[in-house]
């Protein structure tokens, strides 16, 4: 059976690893330690199990996808409601994860970096939630395109600080957060928000996010006697994809499909479709497929949706990607906008922007597949990107005026 | 095995019963062609080792003045084979001590025999690369050695006794003792952290120790000359080349004269 777990030093086949300054290096290791003690220790289980259960909203609903399946003509369409989660999006798992974990080492600030804002806005629910301090670093550029979120992050009593380097997006963001991290490791707890980073960040924040694909997987086999023909998450950094993939990993017959973000073009500088343009490089203290120009720079990335703009893929996905285990593939800005006004008009329900990217791709393959199930990994909600749809929109605004 | 340039500069000094003065600066800025001069500067002004810096575009480690140095080189077109370009230059009338000094991903991308290859033929004398662990290092080490360059590792105030051993194993030439923990960057105080570690590190290793991070007034250095074997100043000369960098000399001048023990 094909399993996939980092080796005794975080490393998914060649990716992943430990790639950061040696003030990290300690702290590293006393966080996986920390973990590694967690996991096994009951009571902290109880509480996290609680919380999602009670706080979050767990389990998220498995929602048969009837009116859209039935327009498209083909495979049945479920939908993993996510985006019902307290905050909006699936992050919350992860958060809720760390934060207990930070409580359990002592630490009593916290740091985390947003692109989108979903993880900005749910590190500060579990800070607000423990009584933590929390400083949110987020893009300039993701300010501006993601403005509800940074309200949200200071009415819940964080403070946000704005990143004028670089691409001003999630890249620069992360850069920030760790040079915060270097300088105040004694007291501070890194809140890393995407299956990404020095190890042991990429195994835990899936490990908070298993979840989803456990529930699914438990889910399906109830109501449809048997287990989805492919599952469709979109990839940022890769968290939500990962907790959706994980449990499925050893069922081979069941097709993982990440869905990375196509951006205006498939020219670098043009999106952030890591497998599209990448090659193998470090950032950020993993190796894995990075977007980068001829002399090793990161390179510029865009997407409509600030969640998926960003130019390394999490380790485990391109280890998945190498053994063939997983496919990926990219969803341009123009049909992820075209999605969610699909799923918004067939089924009621408005996703986030980052998660209309996987709703695409299920669009497009339903009607060649009929008697497939698929199962859609809802992430998040679309409230967040009114103003993007607004946007791009423009004669739905207008026809109120 | 021949002592390289850096290991010949730290049995010199120890002679002369002074530390070494060693200067961080990026390659290519503000303008490839101004660095062979900026280094020659540097050294008459007495500076020992040069750290030629190789910009990246998420220098993680770096505070805001050489955060705004790697984006003014790479504005200007400074890549790793213009580095090298630098370093051709700067031997062609110096003998002074070179150690390559950035980030991974650029070297990754250049090859690392490749880079090992090449640096050594331009003159290069060793390397560190901020974000490549000990336990990461195998293949980096193995390709420098392979070309007789140094690989200087840094120490932390965070280290364990377990990694001061890990990172004392995997260096030559000298280890390179970070002052505190936080990004490079000029601090009104020096940090407590310092000497401790120095104590630390000697227990663990006979190498040489230079110190860095937050060392930028020459009363800073002189503290730092009399406990570590070399004073690394890295932001302070920085903000002197986005100054004026007809200032350098004397500004290495000044920290010089402190390097007595
Ligand atoms: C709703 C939603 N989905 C997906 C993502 C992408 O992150 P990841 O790939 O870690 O799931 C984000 C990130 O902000 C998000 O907000």
């Amino acid at each position: 059976m094909i399993t996939s777990q980092p080796d005794s030093t975080g490393h998914f086949g060649p990716y992943g690893g430990r790639f950061v300054p040696e003030v990290l290096m300690a702290p590293l290791e006393e966080l996986e330690q920390a973990y590694r003690a967690a996991t096994a220790d009951p009571p902290f289980q109880a509480e996290l199990t609680d919380l999602l259960t009670h706080y979050a909203g767990r389990p998220t609903p498995l929602y048969y996808a009837r009116r859209l399946s039935e327009t498209l003509g083909g495979a049945k369409i479920y939908l993993k409601r996510e985006d019902l989660l307290h905050t909006g999006a699936h992050k919350i798992n992860n958060c809720l994860g760390q934060a207990l974990l930070a409580r359990r080492m002592g630490k009593k600030r916290i740091i985390a970096e947003t692109g989108a804002g979903q993880h900005g806005v749910a590190t500060a629910t579990v800070c607000a939630l423990f009584g933590l301090e929390c400083v949110v670093y987020m893009g300039e550029e993701d300010m501006r395109r993601q403005r509800l979120n940074v309200f949200r992050m200071r009415l819940l009593g964080a403070t946000v600080v704005s990143v004028s380097n670089g691409s001003r997006t999630l890249k620069d963001a992360i850069s920030e957060a760790m040079r915060d991290w270097v300088t105040n490791v004694h007291s501070t707890h890194y809140l890393l928000g995407s299956a990404l980073g020095a190890h042991p960040y990429p195994q835990m924040v899936r490990d908070f996010h298993r979840v989803i694909g456990e529930e699914t997987r438990a889910e399906v086999l109830k109501r449809e006697g048997r287990l989805p023909d492919s599952l469709f998450a979109c990839v940022g950094g890769g968290s939500n994809a990962i907790g959706m993939f994980h449990a499925f990993i050893g069922d081979e017959n069941v097709k993982l499909i990440g869905i990375e973000a196509g951006g205006r073009s498939l020219q670098l500088g043009e999106h952030a479709a890591r497998f599209a343009g990448g090659a193998p490089g470090v950032l950020h203290g993993a190796k894995s497929y990075l977007l980068q120009d001829a002399d090793g720079q990161a390179a510029l990335t865009h997407s409509v949706s600030a969640g998926l703009d960003y130019v390394l893929i999490g380790p485990e996905h391109a280890w998945l990607h190498d053994r063939g285990r997983a496919e990926y593939t990219s969803c341009s800005d123009a049909d992820a906008l075209a999605a969610a006004k699909k799923l918004a008009r067939t089924e009621g329900i408005i996703p986030a922007l980052e998660s209309a990217h996987a709703v695409h791709e299920a669009i497009r393959r339903a009607p060649t597949e009929p008697g497939k199930l698929y199962v859609v990994n809802l992430s998040g909600r679309g409230d967040k990107d009114t103003d993007i749809y607004r946007e791009n929109f423009p004669e739905l605004d207008a026809a109120g005026v | 095995m021949q002592p390289t340039r850096i290991q010949k500069l730290f049995e010199f000094v120890r002679q002369k019963n002074r530390s070494a003065l060693i200067a961080y600066v990026t390659a290519g800025d503000p303008s490839p062609d101004r660095t062979p001069e900026i280094v020659a500067s540097l050294v008459r002004g007495g500076v020992d080792l040069i750290e030629l810096g190789v910009p990246f575009s998420d220098p993680i480690a770096d505070g805001p003045v050489i955060q705004r140095a790697a984006a003014r080189a790479l504005q200007a077109g400074t890549t790793v084979p213009k580095v090298l370009d630098m370093a051709r230059a700067i031997r062609k009338n110096s003998e002074t001590p070179l150690l390559l000094f950035t980030y991974l991903n650029p070297v990754l991308r250049y090859g690392l025999d490749k880079l090992a290859r090449d640096a050594q033929a331009a003159g290069i004398d060793g390397c560190l690369l901020t974000d490549v662990s000990v336990e990461e290092a195998e293949p980096y080490v193995a390709a420098m050695r392979a070309a007789s360059l140094d690989t200087v590792f840094l120490a932390a105030p965070t280290s364990t006794d377990r990694r001061l051993k890990l990172v004392a194993q995997y260096s030559t030439g000298f280890v390179y003792l970070v002052s505190r923990t936080g990004v490079t960057g000029e601090q009104a105080a020096l940090s407590e952290s310092l000497a401790p570690l120095i104590d630390k590190m000697r227990v663990a290793t006979k190498l040489p120790l230079a110190a860095g991070f937050g060392i930028s007034t020459p009363e800073q250095a002189g503290v730092v000359a009399k406990i570590a074997d070399g004073v690394v100043v890295g932001s302070a000369i920085v903000r002197q080349i986005e100054k004026d960098p007809g200032g350098l000399e004397s500004l290495a001048r000044s920290l010089a004269e402190r390097m007595k023990k």
